[in-house]
């Protein structure tokens, strides 16, 4: 039951006195209140810092350390107080969260304090209220990241049990690990450096020599190039096949950015490699050796700058999109004009719209080459205007990009809220576990035991009674007694949703049955009668009682008995409830065994309700009454 | 000079209506209510000032503007029948406490309903029984009232009961209810009809003592 509420219970049971000339069977009789009814103060000593609160303020969540009978672990015989050795800043939250029902969190505190509090005094974080949730989860996200980090950090000293392949990914990923994984990056970045440098070098003219004209290095040395390109293409080779070796899942990592480029970089050679020296072909091997200036992009793992700067191209590259699309707007725009205005003069570099889109491009850029330049006045004006708006459209990119990159990373924190916000619907169904959807469990829970504790006091075992007879609150008997009323006052009880399913199977069963009372037809509704009793049976809390089956058995053969003897009564389900809750306890007692005897026992109880005045006492040959073998 | 006079006496008129809003504002975000002082809820009430205080407490924690509403009425009440849908039944009992019709459960409705529930007669709470189950107030209570507050408690019970709750359950609870109340077989049930037969009935009699301790 929810907070604040507790106080309107007195209310809610007043008020069931209008259910009571509606009822036609007997009330049950309401909880005692063996505690004098004042009010009294209750002192808190918080670490010196005294609170003064009432009694029934605390009482109102009966699960948490100052609800419950834990708190007299703190009394203080003298001072006649409750003494806390605990910080007495956060426990004034903790206070309000009693008086006013929400629990809400300062942000001056400390996360991991915060939550120790939380934990000694037994509430769950998840009751904060919605106003500081958010920000609650934020802190503590935060932290733990941190603490992740740090882990992180000191997790680089060698694990004992990795194997060879968990190493040498490992020093793959982290070169800081080993002094062998720093000689390896270096090593690699050296030659991605050489190989670069050798590609590059290859095309500078080298000098003319006697007997030919300037001609590339690369032609002149192709000896010495080729060497260092086939030892560059095998140390790549060689890191390549040791990644994928020693990568955790190859798929994913056959699939990663880095790894296709290190398999761009290095293909274009064995394609040459294998290609003959065909005259067709060689075109597009020159083609193919543009390709090793992605060896550049192996550094990328050499530098997290590089990577960075990747990650937020890539992010923004819907708005570099949506920019170049106004962009080739404006540049057809202006192109089209133009044209139009230069078509007039003779000579003109303008033949097309097409051409003059390099003018358009070169002059919103600002470049301004100068190579075509238009010659009539209207071509000026507008070659102006051109330039002019291209400025302004030039300079929009630079902030978008920044506005795009922090809307970016603001929206990943969004993405992380809304994700907590879906943890919220399982937040609050938890809280309702724990608060709300626990009084209704908890009445059934508390019928079953009432039934036990019945059955126990006809035999007479004490000391299961003590067990079963669990401290609830007097707020919860309370409330348990109005639902009691409730039931009494409909003739109809709570069962929980198992139970009513299977109830709801059971009838559409016993629809299909004849009414004829036939042995065999009996038996669908008995078999399931009998198994639900049985089923009722087995989910019984904190009951010491063993149930052998085999004393159900022998119950259940009684029961088909007693069954057949009611003949075409037993489809009814509609007003018969005291007459099946009466066999369900049956079957409860039978399965107890040898205290009790299978025949059904006539308990004397309050008069019969009205209600069955119709219901047809079963007349086994033991028994002669209808009874009711319940607590309610 | 004319124009000047029109000019000022808008500008009157605009500083009148602007001070009416702010007035009509404050009026609509202060409802508050104070109840009249412990010694005359004392007097009209049956509790002593301690109950009263204890009650007031209570009250105020979960309406801190003095006064509830039918929803926030309805909310507190379905709180204690989790199965079910309470609200129907927590409408008739809005009823029922809101004795002068003004929407709102102030404190004092609150607390005197509380007094005919605990520490009144049982003629009275028969009485207040009645009246909750009169719900047009015409002094009888007809099949359909009664059917009205009878699906409306079934409802409470939600639909996980054992038995199954046929659609008839509630109809088949009023006829029972008639044939017991009803004793001149007019279809209507009046006020003596039913303190006569209450009265007569050793269950109600009985269940209308079980709350009396409950303050």
């Amino acid at each position: 039951m929810a907070a604040g509420v507790a106080a309107w219970l007195p209310f809610a049971r007043a008020a069931a006195i209008g259910w009571m000339p509606v009822a036609n069977c007997p009330m049950p009789i309401a909880p005692r209140d063996h505690r004098k009814r004042h009010d009294e103060l209750i002192i808190l000593n918080v670490s010196g810092r005294r609170f003064q609160t009432w009694r029934t303020t605390l009482d109102r969540y009966p699960d948490t350390l100052l609800g419950s009978s834990e708190k007299q672990f703190f009394y203080d015989e003298e001072t006649k107080e409750y003494f806390f050795d605990r910080d007495p800043d956060s426990f004034r939250s903790i206070l309000n969260f009693y008086r006013t029902g929400k629990l809400h969190y300062p942000r001056y505190e400390c996360i991991s304090a915060y939550d120790e509090e939380l934990t000694f005094f037994g509430i769950i974080p998840e009751i904060i209220g919605d106003c500081c949730y958010e920000e609650y989860k934020d802190r503590k996200r935060e932290n733990a990241e941190r603490l992740q980090d740090d882990q992180d950090d000191n997790k680089d000293c060698k694990l004992p049990n990795m194997t060879y392949r968990e190493t040498m990914w490992r020093a793959f990923e982290n070169p800081h690990t080993s002094t062998m994984a720093l000689v390896f990056y270096y090593v690699t970045g050296f030659f991605i450096a050489i190989s670069v440098l050798t590609n590059v070098i290859e095309t500078v003219p080298c000098g003319a020599t006697p007997s030919q004209k300037d001609m590339p290095c690369g032609e002149r040395y192709t000896i010495a190039f080729f060497c260092m390109d086939t030892a560059c293409v095998l140390i790549f080779t060689v890191e390549y096949l040791m990644r994928l070796f020693a990568a955790p899942s190859r798929y994913q990592f056959m699939r990663s950015v880095m790894s296709i480029i290190d398999v761009v970089a290095i293909f274009p050679y064995y394609i040459g490699l294998v290609m003959t020296d065909n005259e067709d072909v060689s075109g597009a091997f020159v083609t193919l050796r543009v390709f090793r200036v992605f060896r550049i992009f192996k550094f990328s793992r050499h530098s997290q700058g590089l990577r960075i700067l990747g990650y937020t191209l890539k992010s923004c590259a819907s708005e570099l999109g949506f920019l170049l699309f106004s962009l080739t707007m404006a540049i057809i725009i202006f192109a089209t004009v133009m044209f139009y205005a230069e078509k007039g003069s003779s000579s003109t570099k303008f033949t097309s719209i097409p051409a003059s889109f390099w003018y358009t491009i070169v002059t919103m850029t600002t470049l301004g080459y100068g190579d075509m330049v238009p010659k009539t006045i209207a071509g000026k004006i507008f070659g102006s205007i051109c330039s002019l708006s291209g400025v302004l459209v030039i300079a929009l990119p630079v902030p978008v990009i920044v506005s795009n990159f922090s809307r970016i990373y603001h929206q990943n924190q969004r993405a992380d809220k809304r994700r907590a916000q879906k943890v919220q619907k399982a937040r609050l169904a938890r809280i309702r576990i724990a608060q709300t959807g626990s009084s209704c469990t908890g009445f059934l829970q508390s019928k079953r035991n009432d039934l036990l504790n019945e059955l126990l006091e006809l035999t007479g075992s004490e000391e299961e009674e003590q067990q079963l007879n669990k401290g609830m609150s007097l707020l919860e008997s309370q409330h348990h007694h109005l639902l009691h009323c409730l039931e009494k006052t409909t003739a109809h009880e709570f069962v929980d949703e198992q139970l009513y399913e299977q109830n709801c199977l059971e009838t559409t069963i016993q629809s299909y049955t004849s009414r004829s009372p036939s042995f065999s037809s009996q038996d669908g509704p008995i078999g399931t009668c009998c198994t639900r009793r049985g089923k009722m049976n087995s989910p019984l809390p904190n009951s010491s009682l063993p149930l052998q089956p085999s004393h159900q058995q022998g119950s259940l053969q009684e029961l088909s008995a007693l069954h057949i003897q009611c003949g075409d009564k037993l489809p009814h389900t509609t007003s018969r409830s005291s007459l099946n809750m009466k066999t369900d306890d049956v079957g409860l007692i039978n399965c107890k065994g040898s205290h009790i005897t299978t025949a059904i026992i006539s308990i004397p109880t309050a008069p019969s309700d009205t209600t069955d005045g119709g219901a047809p006492s079963i007349n086994t040959t033991a028994s002669s009454n209808v009874i009711k073998v319940s607590a309610l | 000079m004319g124009a000047l006079m029109v000019i000022f006496s808008l500008q009157k008129d605009q500083r009148r209506k602007r001070t009416d809003s702010v007035e009509d504002e404050l009026e609509l975000s202060a409802v508050r209510h104070r109840p009249e002082g412990l010694e005359q809820l004392e007097a009209l009430t049956r509790f002593n000032r301690k109950e009263l205080q204890i009650l007031y407490r209570g009250f105020k924690n979960e309406c801190p503007s003095g006064v509830v509403n039918e929803d926030t009425f309805k909310d507190i009440y379905s709180q204690f029948f989790p199965q079910g849908d309470a609200s129907t039944y927590a409408h008739f009992l809005f009823n029922a406490f809101d004795t002068d019709k003004d929407g709102s459960v102030s404190f004092e409705d609150f607390v005197m309903g509380l007094s005919i529930l605990l520490r009144g007669s049982v003629q009275e709470k028969l009485n207040w029984a009645f009246n909750l189950y009169d719900i047009n107030k015409d002094g009888y209570i007809t099949k359909e009232e009664m059917l009205d507050i009878m699906k409306a408690i079934y409802d409470m019970m939600g639909k996980c009961t054992y038995p199954l709750l046929k659609d008839d359950t509630p109809r088949q609870h009023v006829e029972i209810f008639f044939q017991k109340m009803d004793k001149n077989k007019d279809g209507v049930v009046t006020m003596d009809e039913f303190i006569d037969c209450c009265q007569n009935d050793e269950n109600i009699m009985r269940s209308m003592q079980l709350f009396d301790n409950v303050i």
